[in-house]
């Protein structure tokens, strides 16, 4: 391990090391902590796929009507949600999910990936459900989706909370404009004005926080995965933590890093592809 | 401050914007009541034996009753009691985080917003960035996990997560403020450059930090009661509420009492520092009255 050479080399053979596919032996699995990361990540990023759909079909319609009807009921109520969200943790809402609709209603699976009858699907991508899709096997697909729902609601609760409050002020703020303004006096049918004219120019600072949110994901689902059991990259991260599995540790967070690096450039791709003030003149100064 | 106008008459505008929204008065008074029962928990506490080293297995697990309004835990100890004295340990932790980042952070941010452009301020953002690109949690819990588990560690841990945000707000706001007049003219007559970052910038940066202080206390709180559920926080006999819930948690759904009500506390805690720094928001708002 080098352990006699000074950091500087040391962390020379690191990074030689993580391009060359040698990520240091966990001393957990005792294996290449590669290999660990490739088994382990595909289900967190199926968690958190899960979880980024569910967050943008639930908190981009809610920020909408809640905008477009600010001070009525439905505003009201999205107000209190999101407040409700960024204040209860999210273990907390994991607990409470488990008690109610897991354990007393029996409606959903309490833990894990599959049902114990169930047979994982052959590995292509390593997400069960495109895994299951991928070959067929629909009655697979069906338990896979069914024990997702609780973990990623879950996990999207507090990027709800916080996605639809942002919509709804963006919304707040284009519905003052004088195109939209104009659009409502020419007589343009509500669904109109609200689908096509009101919702992309909102989106903007709304999809900016949603991206960020995704990319936190990973640390959140920390927790998540463990109140779930579930099998993924953030429960190994979380088990390396806890035994000090420092070569683990490391992968996991340069794992985490390069996944919020990615996010922050796709954030950048679709804003500009959503602003065309910003598509059309390039980046504008900071 | 710069401002000719008395202080009563600036501190009057204030709280009429402050009151204007009631949520925010209903934020201030949960703070408030806090506070309060954090400091004098040990006289307020129905059982304040149950926040040491404490065991009554004869009174464990009992349900929510009159003689313990929360019910008891695994061990038999008291948890309204608990709960008050974990209180403390979260503006304890809240405190100690945000006094040892807001202070390096915002002078940095200065540092680099004023001298925008040169080589120093590049330094210093490109090392926020290197903080900034680990999500908090993950940051926080990683260096926690290399330290031993106790309460100060995990302060050290929120703290090393946090600083580069206050950094890069007060950046954005300096490197806008120093191109504004006042400031020429300060540098003009030949103001020293101490003056013109602390007396000339950072009053009129002041109300972002204030407002996202008061934000952060809530994410501090939550991230370290996050700490703390997975046991990289402050170690037992310590009542902490994220703890608390993560014990109580094996215990469920038979005893719910014993991580519902410090789940509660939580909530009620976080929700209103959330509150309270909307209503500051809206103090320092631009609604120019």
């Amino acid at each position: 391990m080098h352990l006699n050479s000074p950091i500087f080399v040391q962390y020379y053979y690191w990074i030689s090391g993580i391009f060359t596919g040698n990520w240091g032996i966990s001393l957990f699995t005792q294996r290449n902590v590669l290999l660990d990361v490739e088994q382990f990540l595909p289900a967190t990023i199926e968690l958190i796929l899960t979880a980024a759909i569910i967050d943008l079909l639930i908190a981009v319609p809610l920020g909408l009507v809640a905008g477009r009807y600010a001070n009525s009921a439905v505003d009201n109520g999205v107000r209190i949600l999101s407040y409700l969200g960024i204040a209860v943790p999210s273990f907390v809402v994991a607990i409470l999910l488990q008690l109610s609709l897991g354990y007393g209603a029996h409606l959903f699976p309490i833990i894990g990936r599959l049902s114990q009858t169930t047979t994982p699907p052959p590995t292509i991508t390593g997400l069960y459900t495109i895994d299951s899709l991928l070959t067929g096997n629909f009655g697979t697909f069906g338990d896979a989706a069914w024990h997702l729902i609780l973990p990623a609601f879950a996990l999207a609760l507090g990027p709800i909370a916080q996605e639809a409050r942002i919509m709804r002020s963006a919304v707040v703020e284009n519905l003052r404009r004088d195109y939209t303004l104009s659009e409502i006096s020419h007589g343009l049918p509500e669904t109109t004005v609200s689908l096509k004219y009101l919702m992309k120019p909102s989106l903007i600072p709304t999809v900016t926080i949603y991206a960020l949110d995704i990319s936190a994901q990973i640390a959140n689902a920390f927790l998540i995965e463990l109140i779930f059991n579930w099998p993924g990259f953030s429960r190994y991260g979380l088990n390396a933590m806890l035994s000090k599995d420092l070569n683990a540790i490391v992968a996991v967070v340069l794992v985490a890093g390069v996944m919020f690096a990615i996010a922050n450039i796709l954030v950048d791709v679709v804003v500009g592809y959503l602003d065309p003030r910003i598509r059309l003149q390039g980046r504008s100064e900071e | 401050m710069t401002s000719r106008r008395s202080f009563s008459e600036k501190y009057g505008r204030y709280w009429y914007k402050f009151r204007k929204n009631k949520l925010s008065l209903v934020g201030l008074a949960a703070i408030f009541a806090i506070v309060f029962i954090a400091i004098f928990a040990p006289w307020l506490a129905p059982d304040p034996s149950s926040a040491g080293l404490y065991v009554n297995f004869a009174g464990a697990g009992q349900p929510p009753s009159s003689a313990h309004l929360f019910g008891t835990d695994e061990i038999g100890r008291d948890i309204l009691s608990r709960i008050m004295f974990g209180f403390r340990y979260s503006l304890m932790l809240m405190g100690v985080v945000l006094s040892i980042c807001v202070v390096p952070g915002v002078v940095l941010g200065l540092i680099a917003g004023y001298y925008n452009g040169r080589r120093i301020s590049t330094l210093i953002m490109r090392l926020a960035d290197i903080f900034v690109a680990v999500p908090p949690l993950l940051l926080a819990l990683s260096v926690a996990s290399v330290l031993t588990p106790s309460a100060i560690n995990a302060m050290l841990a929120v703290s090393v997560a946090w600083w580069p945000w206050y950094t890069r707000l007060v950046y954005s706001s300096a490197s806008s403020i120093r191109n504004e007049d006042f400031v020429k003219a300060a540098e003009l007559v030949g103001a020293s450059r101490s003056h013109i970052l602390f007396k000339e910038i950072l009053p009129n940066a002041l109300g972002s930090i204030l407002t996202k202080v008061t934000l952060d206390c809530g994410w501090v709180i939550l991230i370290g009661a996050s700490l703390s559920y997975v046991g990289l926080g402050a170690q037992a006999p310590t009542p902490d509420l994220g703890t608390m819930i993560a014990e109580g948690s094996s215990y469920l759904p038979a005893q719910w009492w014993i991580s519902i009500f410090p789940a509660l506390a939580i909530v009620v805690v976080i929700l209103g520092f959330n509150l309270l720094g909307d209503g500051i928001n809206d103090m320092f708002s631009a609604g120019i009255s």
